[in-house]
């Protein structure tokens, strides 16, 4: 990114050199991402993160198809960026249904199929989930959408650069995706919309990106995002086998040697880097904080909701009580994660799940055959 | 490299090696998500509260007021949409000028063709919002007031304090917006004095990053989010926050604020220096807004000149300027701002804008000005003819 800063530093919308020179570099950056995503250059469209790209799709769509119909299909388990954008739409006078998931916080075809009428103008449903990891038939729900001429957006922001995500075998019309998820920058993302067509422009004002996002483009950051993705998919095949490795290895220890816990998320169809799990008796945030002082980095939920007190959405729509979602934990990892760094954590693991059930009032009640307390 | 002569400051800017030295650090070393409870974690959050205190600071405000976002035009968008979604039922009339940067003008034009009443108030020929229209505009329903407190094209400074001063004893006030994106980090700026309920900034155009802004938001103003997702910033703007935008920017503020004299004097005297020698080479040359513009920004036209032909001519020499504003230049329509001032037409095609920084020299200036001195007369359509002939 460093001489995108100092060297490229022009405004991409100036009519001399050092304005192009600049143009040219978001050009090719946005042609590459196009062709990892099996998408055309004229589909891809910049915005400020993840969060602006499933505001965009999804008020987008909602604004100008608003004689069309109101009602708007979606899962109970989306991130918030589409879920609190969907609530939003609620209060504007849109219905919006919101799908249940299975037990593995899996979406079914056919509640998809039974909730499509006449006046459904938009199904926006996450590719996969990112407290959980389970990975949705998006493919199917495409191909459905498809059939019904329904618009559908994919929210695809903790599935970019991890496994293979392209536009066309995924049959979405549009789709959001964040730098900062695979290693690029925060700040930065895309939103891909099939021939360009997005609904009604969400940031209004200068002619960029085709006349339907406004702001000076952020160079530094389309670089490293573009960059970063590249990265992300020429090792995906060998990241990809290596993370879950190391996974699989915390799972098989964590259901193995700590007892009264639960696996969260579907067995094989998740992320390769999740691992979700309920230790019942405690506390997910006091477990976070031991961890934490063992210089080990984990969340519970994630991250967007860790400064609330409320059970995550996603733990309670696959059937989980108030008090089991409390005490679950999130672990996530990436290829720069070693075996050093998981042989850290079974040895820190089960010690900390110990001292924080010995002084759990659920815990010991549950040893005297309380479980009421 | 050929050495180049960057005069568009206006458009954007160079940013302060210090700054991409701190995003860079930051982006290596402090990763974490600034909302997670690890120490990675709030290792963020400490760089972002320090930047919302230091830019307080330099606004004099408390720094809950102020909220990140990815631009100046965010920022504007934020706080126009988000004023008018929640004053919905105070009423469908909002109060704008014809000079605005599009990333306002837009915005409005978008709720007039939702139904909305917008008055986009007229400026003098200096360029200057005419205050006693503004005024008289104001009614009961009067939902958003946004003025500008420096124009992009002309530099010409707003009556902003004179309007925020007279709103500020109405009854029922609708909400004040001030976009300072060309105004912050050349003049001070404090929110409070100009009576702003809201004001946009943007770091790109102080030696910052591209990408980042910031709006403020005076504590009990009635706004609502346009972002919405998992809650960040109060709730007020939703997505996962660029720590290391957002340190730079607070840097390129603390750097730009600290230098503001020294680098006011300088950049004055620069102006000086080639307005002296336009006056005294080319008698026709307008130079816009002259007496209310902000030094760092210089409008000329050229009678019988093509604007962009002279951009292109002093480009060849390593000397970069602009016609009009950055944003719009892509759309090829003639300058907005030169129109509602009255500039006659055949001048609007012969406008550049000059735009000065601190990293401008007298060099830069002498180099323009051999420039001009010897494009000028070539490309003046008169001379042209008379040679054909």
């Amino acid at each position: 990114m460093l001489p995108y800063f100092t060297d490229i530093y022009g405004n991409p919308s100036s009519v001399h050199s050092i304005g192009r020179d600049a143009k040219r570099v978001i050009d090719t950056e946005r042609a590459k991402i196009a062709e990892i995503l099996g998408a055309k250059p004229r589909e891809i469209f910049f915005t400020a993160s993840g969060s602006e790209a499933d505001n965009w799709a999804i008020k987008g769509v909602a604004a100008a198809n608003r004689k069309k119909g109101n009602h708007i299909i979606t899962t109970s388990i989306e991130h918030h960026a589409v879920l609190h954008t969907c609530q939003y739409l609620e209060r504007q006078g849109f219905e919006v249904t919101y799908l249940p998931v299975d037990s593995y916080g899996k979406v079914s075809i056919e509640d998809v199929e039974k909730a499509v009428r006449k006046d459904t103008i938009l199904i926006s449903i996450m590719h996969a989930n990112n407290e959980i990891g389970t990975i949705q038939p998006i493919a199917e729900i495409g191909e459905l959408a498809k059939s019904k001429g329904i618009p559908f957006h994919t929210d695809a922001v903790q599935t970019t650069g991890t496994i293979p995500v392209n536009v066309k075998d995924l049959n979405v019309d549009m789709l959001s995706l964040s730098a900062h998820k695979f290693h690029g920058p925060k700040g930065i993302g895309v939103l891909y919309a099939r021939n360009g067509r997005i609904g009604d422009n969400l940031i209004h004002g200068g002619a960029q990106e085709a006349n339907k996002r406004a702001g000076t483009e952020n160079i530094p950051y389309i670089v490293g995002m573009s960059t970063a993705l590249q990265l992300a998919v020429e090792n995906m095949e060998e990241n990809r086998k290596k993370v879950q490795m190391l996974r699989d290895d915390i799972i098989s220890f964590v259901l193995n040697n700590i007892d009264h816990v639960r696996l969260n998320g579907h067995p094989t169809d998740r992320l390769p880097g999740n691992a979700n799990f309920s230790f019942n008796y405690i506390e997910g945030e006091s477990l976070l904080l031991m961890l934490d002082m063992k210089g080990i980095c984990a969340s519970s939920g994630s991250a967007c909701t860790s400064g609330s007190l409320d059970p995550s959405h996603v733990l309670l729509a696959i059937g989980l009580s108030h008090e089991v979602a409390h005490g679950s934990v999130r672990f996530s990892l990436s290829d720069e994660n070693t075996q050093e760094d998981v042989d850290y954590l079974k040895e820190a693991l089960p010690g900390i799940v110990k001292t924080l059930r010995n002084i759990s009032p659920l815990y010991n009640g549950r040893k005297e055959g309380n479980n009421h307390v | 490299m050929k050495k180049e002569y960057y005069l568009d400051n206006g458009a954007t800017t160079r940013p302060y090696e210090e700054v991409v030295d701190l995003v860079a650090n930051i982006s290596k070393n402090c990763y974490g998500n600034s909302s997670s409870l690890h120490t990675k974690g709030i290792e963020a959050e400490r760089i972002i509260n320090q930047a919302k205190e230091d830019l307080a600071n330099i606004l004099g405000v408390k720094p809950s007021e102020i909220y990140f976002t990815s631009g100046g035009t965010e920022s504007n968008n934020m706080a126009i949409s988000g004023s008018i979604m929640a004053n919905r039922k105070k009423g469908k009339h909002l109060i704008t000028t014809k000079i605005e940067h599009s990333a306002v003008l837009e915005v409005f034009k978008h709720y007039e063709a939702e139904g909305y009443e917008t008055d986009f108030i007229s400026v003098d020929e200096s360029g200057k919002v005419n205050v006693d229209e503004l005024l008289r505009a104001i009614r009961k329903d009067t939902v958003l007031v946004s003025v500008m407190a420096v124009n992009n094209e002309t530099g010409c400074i707003q009556p902003i304090k004179e309007i925020g001063d007279k709103i500020k004893t109405l009854k029922d006030k609708p909400l004040y917006h001030v976009d300072a994106v060309q105004a912050f980090g050349k003049m001070p700026i404090k929110p409070q004095s100009f009576g702003a309920d809201l004001l946009s900034i943007s770091g790109h155009k102080f030696h910052g990053p591209k990408g980042v802004g910031v709006l403020y938001i005076k504590t009990g103003t009635k706004i609502e989010p346009v972002m919405w997702g998992g809650g960040h910033q109060g709730g007020m703007r939703s997505g996962t926050m660029d720590t290391p935008g957002i340190a730079g920017l607070a840097l390129a503020a603390k750097m730009v604020y600290s230098n503001l004299d020294a680098t006011g004097r300088k950049i004055s005297e620069l102006r000086r220096s080639l307005l002296d020698f336009v006056k005294d080479k080319f008698k026709d040359a307008v130079i816009h807004s002259e007496h209310c513009s902000l030094d760092h920004i210089v409008s000329i036209s050229f009678p019988n000149v093509k604007g962009e032909v002279l951009l292109h001519h002093l480009e060849a020499k390593g000397i970069y300027v602009s016609t009009g504003s950055a944003c719009s230049s892509s759309g090829k329509s003639k300058s907005h701002v030169l129109k509602a001032m009255g500039v006659a037409p055949e001048l609007l095609d012969g406008t550049i804008r000059i735009s000065f920084s601190e990293f401008n020299e007298q060099e830069d200036i002498e180099k323009l000005k051999e420039a001009l001195e010897e494009i000028i007369p070539v490309i003046t359509i008169k001379n042209r003819s008379k040679v054909m002939r």
